[in-house]
């Protein structure tokens, strides 16, 4: 019988949230496109505690590759895991985020099974057993259907853009056994570099984010404040980040990242067009801008024309107080 | 070193997107098309590591006439040559991919550079596609590049961090924004841009296995509320995102 194919992400013992939101989805297309499903996990022995949480979200059915060598991410070779066990099972669809591993092995896979790929879909429609998708293309700019024409389909999963739902059931593990090459593990990750507790701006649920009015990187500190009440991550517009008061990798934007925040606070950012289509699509945005014509206001749901170093620090002790 | 560079065109990022009457595309009247932005990272690291370790930069790009001006924008920067795949279709990731891989297949280059993305299809797949077709390492996202012998230490931007990521030559590298900072063309290079012409080849890269059905503008968001304009709008705006919008 044809399947459906989730696979799951894991860094430092844990899922990823977004692995939850993949996992979710596709319980809800298998069931609609009369698939079963599988939740797939690739690693080394951490992967054996990890099942159990795998099993929360509404497939049961998790499948597991593991090897010693599997421990340090490997590019090649857990595309030959994902690959394989797709053949094994006769996956026709293959579900994973849009993460920056999974879309790599999105495409690696696309290529191995001559399946058609969708990147960073936000929408996935299955009622009445047809599969639609719909993935921003233009940064956000516009929307684009896309026809996947061959008969096995990858598609990878925005994170935030959809719902984590909780369904706990018994897991059902099995071990499926993948051989490998040396050339597989020609690529491999050797170290991972990570800011202390650092939330990623691409996975935040809140974003506080923050313009060239900012006027130099100490001041991102009042952002950083209200981020961590907020238990938010901090972002910053291209002008800032040129400017050098943030690194790139916290850039919203156009040539920075794309995100769906739950909510997005946007701090002395006049909202350039490049900056708008890498924010648009947040649930609820908030502007706090000194200039009341600022474009940012267009497409806040609320705002404060106001100066932000008056504001934030205030909502940030608003908030403070409630949360007691 | 033989060092190729794919690039692609990209509407200018100012340009606002407006759909074409066909509904799949988007109307391109007055707009200005520029070479991907990753993609001009891609060509300054090729031209950073053919000047330590010698060798050739080759641009190559698919598409019809109107890449001709992202190509010369490449050369100027200093790229020696370029390889024009030729097609009026609109093609798809993957069959530009199988077409450039053909290409490749017979060049046998030691690196292959491309931007991590382009800023219109937003896919990101396309060095990882190549990679796949010809078998050899890829390394996506790269922030960090270094090149000792045929061995490759890189550090690939992640959600939340870096990884370091180790690999041998041949390989197909994705540069993301913070490797390095692209240089302007120069002058001789802007003149070498006018005589250079690309060799031209037919396209090959067989059947698309995606097709855009529509194309539409995001919904228009309704206008928001303005909560006030001074601090005392600050804890009607925390009730706002409590009671009204729920999002804290």
């Amino acid at each position: 019988m044809s399947s459906l194919l989730i696979v799951a992400e894991h860094r430092n013992g844990k899922l990823k949230k977004s692995s939850f939101e993949a996992i979710s989805k596709g319980a809800s297309v298998a069931k609609d496109l009369g698939l079963t499903a599988h939740v797939l996990l690739v690693g080394g022995n951490e992967v054996a505690g990890l099942t159990a949480e795998a099993a929360n979200y509404g497939v049961s059915s998790i499948l597991t590759v593991t090897d010693p060598k599997l421990s340090a991410y490997a590019n090649r070779a857990f595309a030959t895991a994902v690959s394989e066990v797709a053949k094994a099972k006769s996956a026709t669809v293959i579900l994973l985020s849009a993460t920056a591993l999974g879309r790599e092995l999105g495409a690696f896979v696309s290529v191995k099974l001559d399946a058609s790929l969708a990147s960073d879909c936000t929408e996935l429609h299955s009622a009445g057993g047809n599969l639609k998708v719909i993935r921003p293309v233009y940064t956000g700019k516009a929307l684009s259907t896309v026809e996947l024409k061959q008969p096995v389909k990858v598609i990878t999963l925005r994170p935030n853009a959809f719902p984590a739902v909780s369904s706990p059931s018994s897991p059902s593990v099995e071990a499926v056994s993948v051989t490998f090459s040396d050339k597989d593990f020609a690529c491999k990750v050797v170290d991972t570099i990570t800011a202390s507790g650092k939330l990623d701006v691409a996975e935040a649920e809140i974003v506080v984010s923050g313009g060239r009015s900012l006027g130099s990187a100490e001041n991102f500190k009042i952002l950083e404040d209200l981020a961590a009440v907020l238990g938010g991550a901090v972002g910053a517009s291209r002008a800032a980040v040129d400017s050098g008061y943030r690194s790139h990798e916290d850039q919203v934007g156009q040539t920075g990242k794309v995100i769906s925040p739950k909510l997005y606070i946007a701090c002395g950012i006049s909202g350039a067009i490049q900056h708008l289509a890498g924010m648009s699509s947040s649930k609820v945005i908030v502007a706090i801008n000194k200039d009341k014509e600022a474009p940012i206001f267009q497409i806040a749901d609320y705002g404060i024309v106001a100066d932000l170093f008056e504001i934030v620090p205030a909502l940030t002790e608003e908030l403070k107080k409630r949360s007691h | 070193m033989n060092i190729f560079v794919c690039v692609s065109q990209v509407p200018d990022t100012a340009t606002r997107i407006k759909p074409a009457a066909d509904g799949k595309t988007i109307d391109k009247t007055d707009v200005n098309f520029i070479l991907n932005p990753y993609d001009e990272i891609a060509v300054e690291q090729a031209l950073r590591v053919k000047e330590a370790h010698g060798g050739e930069v080759t641009v190559i790009s698919v598409g019809d006439d109107t890449v001709l001006n992202t190509i010369r924008k490449a050369i100027a920067m200093g790229a020696d040559k370029a390889v024009h795949i030729k097609t009026q279709e609109e093609v798809d990731g993957i069959s530009a991919a199988r077409a450039v891989a053909e290409i490749l297949k017979t060049a046998n280059p030691d690196l292959v550079f491309t931007g991590k993305e382009s800023v219109d299809s937003n896919s990101g797949q396309f060095a990882t596609f190549l990679a796949a077709l010809l078998d050899i390492n890829v390394i996506n996202v790269a922030v960090k590049f270094d090149l000792t012998g045929s061995h490759i230490r890189a550090e690939r931007e992640i959600e939340g961090g870096k990884e370091v990521v180790e690999t041998s030559l041949p390989a197909v590298v994705s540069c993301q924004k913070g490797l390095n900072e692209p240089r302007l063309p120069t002058l001789k290079g802007i003149m070498a841009s006018k005589t250079k012409k690309p060799e031209e080849v037919a396209f090959s890269g067989g059947a698309s296995w995606t097709a855009i059905t529509e194309l539409v503008k995001p919904p228009a968001k309704p206008a928001g509320k303005i909560v006030g304009a001074d601090v005392s709008a600050v804890t009607a705006l925390v009730d706002l995102l409590h009671n009204e919008a729920k999002v804290i």
